[in-house]
C-alpha cells in the first residue's frame, strides 16, 4: 500500500515539476504535511545531501525520501515514479521537438509558469527558514517574538547568504562549512 | 549499444554534481567528445528543450539523446543509466545516517547545514527571480501565488496548471505572444 502511495505521489511530482531540482521542493513539503513519512526538518537534511552528492538533485531527493519512507524498495519506486511521466512525454514528443521549443504557446505558458514556480520556491523557503533559523516552539510557548529568533542562527544565515552570493562556489563547500560551524557551536551539547 | 548508452549515462550521472548547468560540461566530454554520438549544438538543443518539459532536466536530456541513438529502448536505457548512481550513493548515505543521526555531533552538524541550505534556497530564488518576474503581470502572478500558497490549501500542481493558463491568457491580452 505504501509503495502504491509513494508511486502515485512521486509520479505526480514528476509530471508537475518544471524548471529543475528546487522546483520539486514545494511538493515534498506538501507530502510532509499530508503523510507521516518525514518531517519538514528531514526535507532540509535531504536537500543538503542531494546538493552535496553526485546526480541530479530531483532524483537524489526522490531516492532519499523514498528510502526514508519505505526502505530500499521505496527508494527505487520513488525514483522510477518521478521519471515515468517524462519518459512517456519525451519518447512521444521527441520527433516534434524543434517546433515545440519555438512555439509561441510554450513561450506564453512559461511567461506564467516562471513567476509561479519562483513563488512556490519562496514558500518552501519560508518553511525551511521557520524550522531552521526561527524557533517556533519557543514562540508558541511564550508568545514573544524575541524568544522565537535564534540570533546565532540568524547571523549564520546572513553570513552564509552573503558568501554564497559573492563567491558562487559549489554548494558542497558551504554545506561542509555549515557542518563544521554546527559542530563547533554544539547547540545540542557535545 | 543499449548497454553502452546505459553505462555512459551512468558515468554522466556519477560525475554531475547538482544537475542543471553542471551537467553540460560532463555531457560534452562523455557523449560529444568521447563517444561522438551527438554534436555540441545538438546537446545544447536537447538541453534547452528539456528545461521546458516537465520532470528532471538531466533525465529529459538523457532521454532525448538515448532516443536519437536507439529509439525508445535507447531512451529508457539512458534514463535508467543517469539515475543509477543516485540510487546507489543516496541509499548508502541514507542508511549510514539512520544509524548515526541520534549522535549529538551529527545533530550539531545538521544544525549548521540546515541554516546553509536555507541560504542556498534563498540564493536560488534571487537567481531565478529576475528573469521570471519582469513586468507588472508576472509580479502580480508572483504575489498571487504567494498569497494562495499561504492562505489557501490549493494543491501545488493545480497552481502550476493555473499558471500555464494565466501565462497564455496574459501574454495574449498584453500582446506579448513572444513571451520575451
Amino acid at each position: 500500500m505504501i509503495y502504491l502511495q509513494l508511486f502515485w505521489e512521486f509520479a505526480k511530482i514528476g509530471l508537475f515539476t518544471v524548471g529543475g531540482g528546487m522546483a520539486s521542493l514545494p511538493y515534498l513539503y506538501e507530502l510532509a504535511e499530508k503523510y507521516p513519512w518525514f518531517t519538514a526538518q528531514d526535507i532540509t537534511n535531504m536537500v543538503a545531501i542531494s546538493e552535496s552528492t553526485p546526480g541530479p538533485i530531483g532524483i537524489n531527493m526522490a531516492t532519499y525520501t523514498g528510502y526514508q519512507t519505505a526502505g530500499v524498495l521505496g527508494g527505487i519506486i520513488a525514483t522510477l515514479a518521478i521519471i515515468l511521466p517524462e519518459v512517456i512525454i519525451v519518447l512521444v514528443v521527441a520527433n516534434y521537438l524543434e517546433k515545440y521549443n519555438e512555439s509561441r504557446l510554450v513561450q506564453a505558458a512559461f511567461y506564467g509558469i516562471r513567476p509561479t514556480v519562483v513563488a512556490l520556491i519562496s514558500l518552501a523557503f519560508f518553511t525551511v527558514f521557520r524550522s531552521s533559523v526561527l524557533n517556533m516552539e519557543a514562540f508558541a510557548a511564550t508568545g514573544s517574538v524575541a524568544a522565537a529568533v535564534d540570533p546565532v542562527a540568524l547571523v549564520l544565515f546572513a553570513v552564509a547568504f552573503v558568501l554564497i552570493y559573492r563567491f558562487k562556489k559549489h554548494p558542497l563547500w558551504y554545506i561542509l562549512g555549515g557542518a563544521v560551524v554546527g559542530i563547533l557551536l554544539a547547540p545540542n551539547g557535545a | 549499444m543499449l548497454w553502452q548508452l546505459y553505462l555512459s549515462f551512468a558515468k554522466v550521472g556519477a560525475l554531475t554534481f547538482g544537475g542543471g548547468y553542471a551537467m553540460l560540461p560532463i555531457l560534452q566530454r562523455e557523449i560529444v567528445d568521447n563517444k561522438g554520438w551527438i554534436t555540441t549544438e545538438e546537446a545544447l538543443d536537447y538541453y534547452s528543450v528539456s528545461q521546458c518539459l516537465p520532470g528532471i532536466i538531466a533525465v529529459n536530456t538523457s532521454l532525448f539523446i538515448g532516443h536519437k541513438m536507439k529509439g525508445k529502448a535507447g531512451g529508457i536505457c539512458a534514463a535508467l543509466g543517469i539515475v543509477t548512481p543516485s540510487l546507489v550513493i543516496i541509499m548508502v548515505i541514507a542508511a549510514f545516517l539512520q544509524n548515526f543521526i541520534h549522535y549529538p555531533i551529527v545533530q550539531n552538524a545538521f544544525y549548521g547545514v540546515r541554516i546553509v541550505v536555507c541560504a542556498l534556497i534563498l540564493s536560488a530564488i534571487v537567481k531565478l527571480f529576475r528573469p521570471a518576474v519582469k513586468d507588472g503581470f508576472t509580479a502580480f502572478l508572483y504575489l498571487l501565488t504567494l498569497f494562495l500558497g499561504l492562505f489557501t490549501s490549493i494543491p501545488t500542481w493545480l497552481l502550476v496548471v493555473l499558471a500555464v493558463l494565466a501565462g497564455i491568457v496574459g501574454s495574449r491580452v498584453l500582446h506579448k505572444g513572444d513571451g520575451a
